[in-house]
């Protein structure tokens, strides 16, 4: 039997059938949806294990204190307590192997952060003791004159 | 004597009581409810709480943030941000006059200065007198449970956990860029080295660890708080139970999972 249907027909399998071919070799195997469905979570299932893989950094004063306990009891003992270590320190990462040695943050901007006074109303900032470093001592390092790890024991 | 009238009205009355299910007459407690309504079948539901009368605006979490998530340093885009809000009126203190609010940087270096960034180079440095109110609010990822920013991805590269942390697939996103515009709390932006769209996901492999994200961990004032809603005896989940708390941006219909304690009107 001949018709002009056919023609079309075959045209319209084939485009399908290699539509289909491309799609199975080019989407990954594990592409599937969660427990939102198909709305929120239609995704690529392996990917949550490549998040969960990512390089943790920060590692939390805890794995600082058994070495550095001095340190650690300096600045528990003070107002500083609240500060993690890692916050003047730089992320421990791997450390003592990768890096050997952490950083000290001794510019007079690190201070600034809650020590620039701003008196704001409405706000814990009020509460905390700042200068002005126009005024106060302008260019010489904080540390200088005042121990990080022990603020409330006046000068050095 | 059984009439037709009362065959009628038993079979009514019989068919009614035996159509009511046993769980109408179960007494619901909150949390049983929340349960429900959450579709308790994954033990974790991800819920963060910024508590903006402790912030003091030193910037330490968008620091550590940038720092653990490996975000270009000097690069100006970041997954969370402070911003200070500043409030003055006019000299006679009779109506508010205007809202300033700024977050240089995002706060990477904090706010070590009085004046206001206006943008476009324009500073503003008001009176202490002229302050009526000032505060600062950290901002992040809000992981919405209705997220925007997953409906409108079309391949299929961001989408939400079954703990509620809505991800994105570096491999899969195309960067087309609308998941940036979706989203209503413009938390997402291009990462400059891997060219796709990027944003907070509670610092994923942190909180899948057990540990606290890295902002949470580097503040030093609790302002940021991370818990788990499916656990009701968390100490985040009481406080969104008990507290008066808000999120940004409710009437978006977006469910932010995000809560603000001491949120204030001209916070957007």
């Amino acid at each position: 039997m001949k018709s002009h249907v056919w023609r079309p027909l075959y045209l319209a399998a084939g485009l399908l059938a290699l539509f289909l071919i491309a799609r199975y070799i080019y989407v990954p195997k594990d592409f599937g949806t969660g427990e939102r469905g198909y709305r929120y979570s239609f995704h690529r299932l392996g990917n949550e294990d490549e998040w969960k893989a990512f390089k943790v950094k920060y590692k939390g004063t805890e794995y600082c204190k058994d070495c550095h306990s001095d340190k650690y009891q300096q600045i528990m003992r003070s107002r500083h307590a609240i500060i993690s270590c890692e916050n003047c320190h730089g992320p421990a990462i791997d450390h003592p192997e990768n890096p050997a040695k952490l950083a000290k943050e001794t510019n007079r901007e690190h201070c600034l952060r809650c020590h620039f006074r701003l008196p704001y109303p409405t706000s814990g900032r009020s509460a905390i003791r700042g200068i002005y470093p126009g005024e106060h001592n302008p260019g010489a390092p904080c540390s200088a004159c005042h121990n990080p790890h022990k603020p409330q024991e006046g000068l050095r | 004597m059984i009439t037709r009238r009362k065959l009628i009205t038993n079979t009514l009355k019989g068919m009614a009581a035996l159509s009511l299910p046993a769980a109408a007459f179960e007494i619901l407690t909150p949390e049983r409810l929340n349960a429900i309504i959450y579709n308790d079948t994954a033990k974790v539901r991800y819920v963060f709480l910024v508590d903006t009368n402790k912030c003091v605006g030193c910037g330490l979490c968008v620091k550590a943030c940038k720092n653990e998530n490996e975000i270009p340093y000097e690069a100006n885009v970041t997954r969370t941000w402070v911003e200070r809000y500043i409030i003055t009126r006019d000299e006679r203190h009779e109506v508010l006059e205007k809202v300033f609010a700024d977050s240089p940087k995002g706060a990477r270096d904090g706010f070590i200065t009085g004046t206001i960034d206006l943008g476009h180079g324009n500073t503003y440095t008001p009176r202490k007198e002229d302050i009526d109110k000032a505060f600062f609010v950290p901002k992040l990822c809000n992981q919405c449970d209705n997220p925007a920013c997953v409906q409108v991805c079309p391949v299929g590269a961001t989408y939400q956990a079954d703990d509620g942390v809505v991800l994105i697939d570096r491999k899969w996103c195309i960067g087309c860029g609308y998941c940036v515009m979706g989203c209503p709390y413009g938390v997402r932006f291009f990462h400059p080295q891997h060219h796709v769209a990027d944003k907070c996901n509670f610092c994923y492999h942190r909180i899948k660890k057990g540990m606290k994200t890295a902002c949470v961990e580097a503040c030093p004032f609790g302002a940021r708080l991370i818990g788990n809603y499916k656990d009701p005896d968390d100490a985040v989940t009481r406080i969104i139970n008990t507290k008066r708390v808000g999120v940004l941006k409710e009437e978006f219909g977006t469910r932010p999972q995000v809560f603000y304690l001491g949120l204030s009107m001209e916070v957007r």
